[in-house]
């Protein structure tokens, strides 16, 4: 397993070469082909194979297939994987199930819509629909669109980084771990924040215990996603 | 970009990623991390932690009809929305309130001016222009106030801000902001309640600056 460490550097790590484009085109999207390849993640020849995490998750091949092709098998397969997961969590959120399904519809169309916005070297599928699925929320209910950040521009060769993707892959795996092992109280507390729920003054409060155990896990993501953000932004 | 020193703290961060933060608060936290890539990175791993719950939420079956009625929408022709850019010192979030124009500077004495982009009962959103040398007038808040420094800087007890730089202060806070020489200083202020002025004519003067 590759080990992420505090300050790690991915761009001088010389284990770390960025893929040949023509590489990543067909492993992007080829499933069968990723399965059974190492060529997805650069590494030293002489490392063992079994060492190396070879796979997209699934939902980031669905995407990219979305984002890059168009594809809409791809797209139904996410609509089978979130639709039902976000009707639950904005009925969570307390809305109505037949609003909900209308918001439901409101995200899958924007994902459709704005799939070229996704990068997986810096958002996993799942918090890329989160935060669009926020956003439909809040323009519902206020009436006024949410307030956004200005869209970072990336340089057009920018080539796709799979140790950067996967990484990011495996420190969410990481961190869905860290958050299945709070207590329950501390979970709901956790959740009720990220529905939303909890003004800025109750999170400082009441989640203390549960964001500290968590704090550990963000601040390994946080060291990755800075280090990309540098590059992008200097 | 390197000098932002001071930044959003985390449980507001967290409340601008789940959505419940005021909508003056999400104004200048969107500005302040349009300039900060610390924040934004903090803020996309906020994103991942809901991401993460999203992804563990028990499914809800959604009628049966749905699906292909999604599917036969993806060639129907949108409109997609506006996306204002930043403009010289303001950031997208900051253009998109303005819809894009210049800033309506309106005098309030002292060479102080300001434009109100917006103000209701739950707070207000304006911009502030101080030149060098210059205090905003002393003021104690209600309930809390974000300033985002977009042009030169100012200091106070706290400490000096650059551009960037994100200040908050609650209620505790008593302040006095002065404009660092140089270039004059423009920032955007945030607040969720009124000002309350110390000096005076300020006080007297605030009904009719909606200050």
């Amino acid at each position: 397993m590759l080990q992420l460490q505090a300050g790690w550097d991915l761009k001088s790590d010389p284990l770390l070469r960025r893929p040949r484009k023509q590489d990543m085109l067909t492993q992007t999207i080829d499933r069968q082909n990723l399965a059974n390849s190492e060529k997805v993640m650069p590494r030293r020849e002489s490392e063992p194979v079994s060492q190396v995490k070879t796979e997209y998750s699934n939902e980031t091949i669905w995407m990219l297939a979305v984002r890059d092709n168009r594809d809409r098998d791809a797209f139904a397969a996410l609509f089978d994987h979130f639709a039902p997961r976000l009707k639950g969590f904005i009925i969570k959120g307390g809305v109505s199930p037949q609003q909900a399904e209308e918001i439901v519809q409101d995200v899958m169309l924007t994902i459709w819509r704005k799939a070229d916005m996704f990068d997986p070297h810096r958002a996993q599928v799942s918090a890329w629909i989160y935060q669009i699925a926020r956003n439909r929320r809040i323009d519902i209910a206020r009436k006024e669109n949410r307030p956004m950040p200005e869209a970072l521009k990336e340089e057009p060769e920018l080539e796709p980084d799979a140790s950067q993707i996967l990484g990011l892959e495996q420190e969410t795996t990481q961190l869905k771990q860290a958050l299945a092992s709070l207590k329950p109280e501390q979970r709901e507390v956790i959740e009720k924040a990220y529905l939303g729920e909890l003004t800025h003054q109750e999170i400082s409060t009441q989640t203390g215990l549960p964001l500290g155990t968590i704090k550990s896990r963000i601040r390994l993501g946080l060291q990755r996603l800075r280090h990309e953000l540098k590059d992008l932004t200097q | 970009m390197s000098a932002i020193t001071h930044h959003v703290p985390d449980a507001i961060l967290a409340a601008y990623a789940a959505g419940s933060l005021p909508q003056a608060f999400a104004v200048a936290v969107a500005s302040h991390v349009s300039l900060c890539a610390h924040c934004r990175a903090a803020l996309e791993a906020h994103q991942a932690v809901g991401g993460v719950i999203l992804e563990d939420t028990k499914a809800v079956a959604v009628s049966a009809s749905l699906k292909d009625s999604i599917l036969a929408q993806l060639d129907a022709p949108f409109t997609p929305e506006p996306v204002y850019e930043r403009n010289g010192i303001f950031p997208g979030p900051v253009m998109e309130m303005m819809q894009g124009r210049a800033p309506r500077w309106k005098k309030l004495g002292m060479g102080v001016r300001q434009d109100i982009l917006s103000a209701d009962a739950h707070g207000s959103v304006r911009l502030l222009y101080i030149p060098p040398g210059q205090a905003v007038p002393d003021h104690s808040h209600n309930g809390l106030e974000m300033t985002l420094v977009l042009q030169g800087s100012f200091s106070d007890e706290t400490g000096r801000f650059g551009v960037g730089d994100l200040e908050i202060a609650d209620e505790t806070v008593e302040h006095t902001p002065v404009a660092d020489p140089g270039a004059a200083c423009v920032c955007l202020a945030a607040t969720d309640a009124k000002l309350r002025f110390n000096a005076l004519v300020p006080r007297l003067l605030q009904p009719l600056f909606r200050i």
